[in-house]
């Protein structure tokens, strides 16, 4: 190989009348630079994110309980057998998953949609200049600072029935009648997940729709208010369309992040109790998985998951770029 | 093309690179041969009391053997996950304590090296062991891959201030132990409590009360039996402790360790609890004397059988992949050594798993015959069967929920048990490939 080029080069600079295919075939000095420098990235990639996922893949159709868990290669090929089980609703497995895809839906929109008001509310209110303004918005972006499991944790504490904070204050400081309640077992749980949820969630939306809002100038606002639009028609009618593009990245984003929520439920219940009405479905397929050593039967959950949220990305993503053309 | 040379060889490069970065990793645990780790459970007050007992202990060890050991002290909550993973992985300790009950689903994974004839010599032979204590070291006919460390048993603790407060005696039999725990529970103080929030705690009484009522959770062959009359009407009578005859305080239901229950013991907000002996060590700790309380047999419903216990306690197992291996049975002689066994007994209150010796964990004569009588003529070992694990884990983690449910207003009937019983037993069915 190198042999020809020794040849070609000088040949080509001997007879420069031939010339047009020549400057095709010599590449620009340091052409391969840019693929150097991908390189790491491209490797990376490859170990941390496609070959894992293949990897899920190729186990969901493996029977691989703790008979092989040692040595993978000797566990059984079983087809769909896994995705039959997990579908299978009628069986206690399947109506586990189906429950908890279930919880997992009714938690999904509550928090992205209360993040996503929280965010817009303290966003806009933050967007006039006011004395205190910095203050406020590096005070909005703590729990989003916070490390995730110094933060659930602490609602961990605050959630306990007898010593934490919450009862406490609800009945001890304010009074409220009847017996404390249960917040991290039994069915308050959805509501201890989703508050927690919520609070991790929130300044994220709000740094998203924060930096929006930059890019809308302020001539607009003054038009409109020349026009006698009030603060809530300069909100509808300029904000929210304005937004939009950030609007359709940041629900997706949040979307799939809180679907997958996995720390939240493992930080918050620990690894002994799942309370039903907080078996969020990453933490119900990591339950299935290591309650009985039967990684096959995760995978394969984990790969419906997968399914699922592609879809839903897929169709989402469609509906935003029809809206966008017809608009 | 040259250049395209030189650019695939600085791909290669880095790729090498990175290969060479993961398997420098991957290595550097053996790299050291005169180091072994060790994980140890959780036996003490604290993970950090368990370093304090086991650290000079262990710098005895490398004094006589110049072997130093890396110790770990694992959590009951998350050791059987992490032995989970370091079997996955195939990167774990070299020695490592494993609760006894788990020995034959370890021992179905391969993962961890037979004591065979030429181990068992190495480590002393199997002579010097109690046999009850032996038998748990894996299923039977099989060469085991675990060896007893600290032998445990259940008893019923009691306050016997409390007790001769209200006139009551020591319960015999189940109907006993519920009126005087309905007579000991007034408006500051409950006759009981549970770790009604731990799978492993909860799992051991569905064990322990089915057997009582001459139930089985796995037929000869190893598939889960859970589902019987027996089984349901044993978890609905520990359930009910709580629930119909509430001498339980609900909060109980987000204990998540026996260490719990056993702190409301000795600071005097419970007359009884079910512990095994080594709850001694945290109630000595909470300043409750060993004159103060009193121990009897967990007892059976008039007419059952006369099982207070399974057999408990703690092994010893060795990572077949292992790169220490002779550092590592040296290791397990000298933990299973008399000196040792005799150092550790006090501070674990454990009873002892080797011949002829004494349980030595407290001053209190009765108490240590008691829980000797309970170990050798009143426990039974649960299921010597691959499966054994994922029953604690599914059964176990089912009462959990009961008993949120029950914490929380809820009811738990027959069938909700029954129900219950199912989905655990169809998720074990199904990771044994039923």
């Amino acid at each position: 190989m190198s042999t020809t080029t020794d040849v070609r080069g000088p040949a080509a600079a001997q007879k420069p009348a031939p010339a047009p295919p020549a400057p095709r075939r010599k590449r620009p000095k340091g052409w391969w630079l840019p693929f150097l420098l991908l390189a790491p990235a491209v490797v990376f990639e490859l170990l941390i994110h496609v070959v894992p996922m293949l990897t899920g893949i190729w186990i969901s159709f493996l029977q691989l309980t703790k008979f092989f868990i040692a040595n993978w290669s000797e566990a059984p090929f079983v087809g769909l057998k896994n995705y039959q089980v997990a579908l299978d609703f009628n069986g206690s497995v399947g109506a586990g998953l189906l429950q908890s895809f279930f919880v997992t839906v009714g938690f999904t929109i509550l928090v992205v949609g209360l993040s996503w008001v929280l965010g817009m509310a303290a966003a806009v209110a933050l967007q006039g200049r006011f004395r205190g303004r910095a203050l406020f918005r590096t005070l909005f972006l703590v729990p989003y600072a916070l490390p995730l499991y110094a933060g659930i944790i602490t609602w961990k504490f605050m959630f306990q029935k007898d010593t934490g904070a919450i009862n406490h204050f609800l009945y001890d400081n304010l009074g409220l009648p009847g017996d404390k309640p249960f917040w991290l077992i039994g069915p308050n749980a959805f509501w201890a997940i989703v508050i927690v949820a919520i609070w991790r969630l929130w300044p994220f939306a709000f740094l998203m729709l924060m930096a929006g809002l930059q890019s809308i100038s302020s001539e607009v606002y003054e038009a409109s208010a020349v026009d006698g639009a009030k603060p809530f028609r300069q909100w509808r009618s300029i904000t929210l369309p304005m937004l939009r593009p950030v609007n359709s990245v940041l629900l997706l984003v949040m979307f799939l992040w809180t679907f997958n929520d996995f720390n939240t439920p493992y930080v918050l219940f620990g690894s002994t109790a799942q309370p039903a009405a907080g078996d969020l479905i990453s933490f119900h397929i990591y339950n299935a998985s290591f309650l009985t050593w039967n990684f096959g039967s995760g995978a394969a959950m984990s790969v419906l998951l997968l399914l699922f949220l592609l879809v839903v990305t897929g169709i989402y993503l469609i509906a935003v770029n029809r809206r966008n053309r017809d608009a | 093309m040259r250049k395209r040379v030189i650019a695939a060889a600085a791909l290669a490069a880095t790729i090498s690179l990175v290969a060479a970065g993961c398997s420098s990793n991957g290595s550097s645990s053996s790299a050291s041969g005169s180091t072994i780790t060790y994980w140890a459970s959780n036996q003490g007050t604290s993970l950090d009391n368990d370093k304090q007992v086991l650290t000079p202990v262990l710098d005895d060890f490398t004094k006589q053997t110049g072997v130093k050991v890396k110790l770990e002290v694992i959590g009951w909550n998350d050791l059987q996950t992490r032995i989970q993973t370091a079997v996955t992985s195939g990167q774990g300790p070299d020695v490592l304590n494993i609760g006894n009950t788990w020995a034959a689903s370890l021992q179905a994974t391969g993962a961890f090296l037979p004591f065979g004839d030429s181990e068992m010599k190495a480590i002393g032979g199997s002579d010097k062991f109690v046999k009850t204590a032996l038998d748990t070291g894996g299923a039977a006919g099989k060469t085991p891959t675990s060896v007893p460390l600290y032998g445990l048993a259940y008893g019923l603790y009691y306050n016997k201030k409390m007790f001769s407060d209200a006139g009551v005696q020591p319960p015999t039999n189940w109907e006993e132990l519920v009126t005087d725990a309905k007579k000991l529970t007034t408006g500051s103080q409950y006759g009981f409590s549970l770790a009604a929030g731990s799978y492993t705690e909860n799992a051991h009484f569905a064990f322990i009360n089915s057997a009582q009522n001459g139930g089985e959770w796995f037929d000869g062959k190893g598939n889960p039996t859970f589902t019987s009359q027996a089984n349901i009407d044993g978890i609905k009578r520990y359930l009910d402790l709580m629930q119909t005859d509430k001498v339980v305080n609900t909060s109980n239901a987000q204990y998540d360790n026996g260490v719990q229950a056993v702190n409301d013991f000795a600071t005097g907000k419970v007359a009884m609890i079910l512990s095994q002996n080594n709850a001694d060590s945290s109630i000595n700790a909470n300043g409750m004397k060993s004159d103060a309380y009193g121990v009897v047999p967990f007892p059976s419903p008039e007419g059952g059988k006369p099982v207070a216990s399974h057999v408990a306690g703690i092994n010893l197992s060795i990572f077949k992949n292992t790169k220490n291996k002779d550092a590592a049975l040296e290791f397990v002689k000298y933990m299973t050594s008399e000196s040792v066994q005799s150092t550790l007994g006090k501070p674990y209150a454990t009873l002892p798993v080797l011949n002829g010796a004494k349980p030595n964990f407290t001053d209190n004569a009765d108490e240590a015959a008691t829980f000797q009588k309970i170990y050798n003529e009143m426990s039974k070992p649960l299921p010597l069967v691959p499966a054994e694990d994922q029953f604690e884990n599914t059964v176990g983690k089912a009462m959990n929920d009961m008993f949120a449910k029950i914490a929380t207003g809820g009811t738990v009937s027959d069938s909700d048990i029954k129900s219950a019983l199912q989905t655990a037993q169809d998720q074990v069915k199904q990771s044994i490939g039923g």
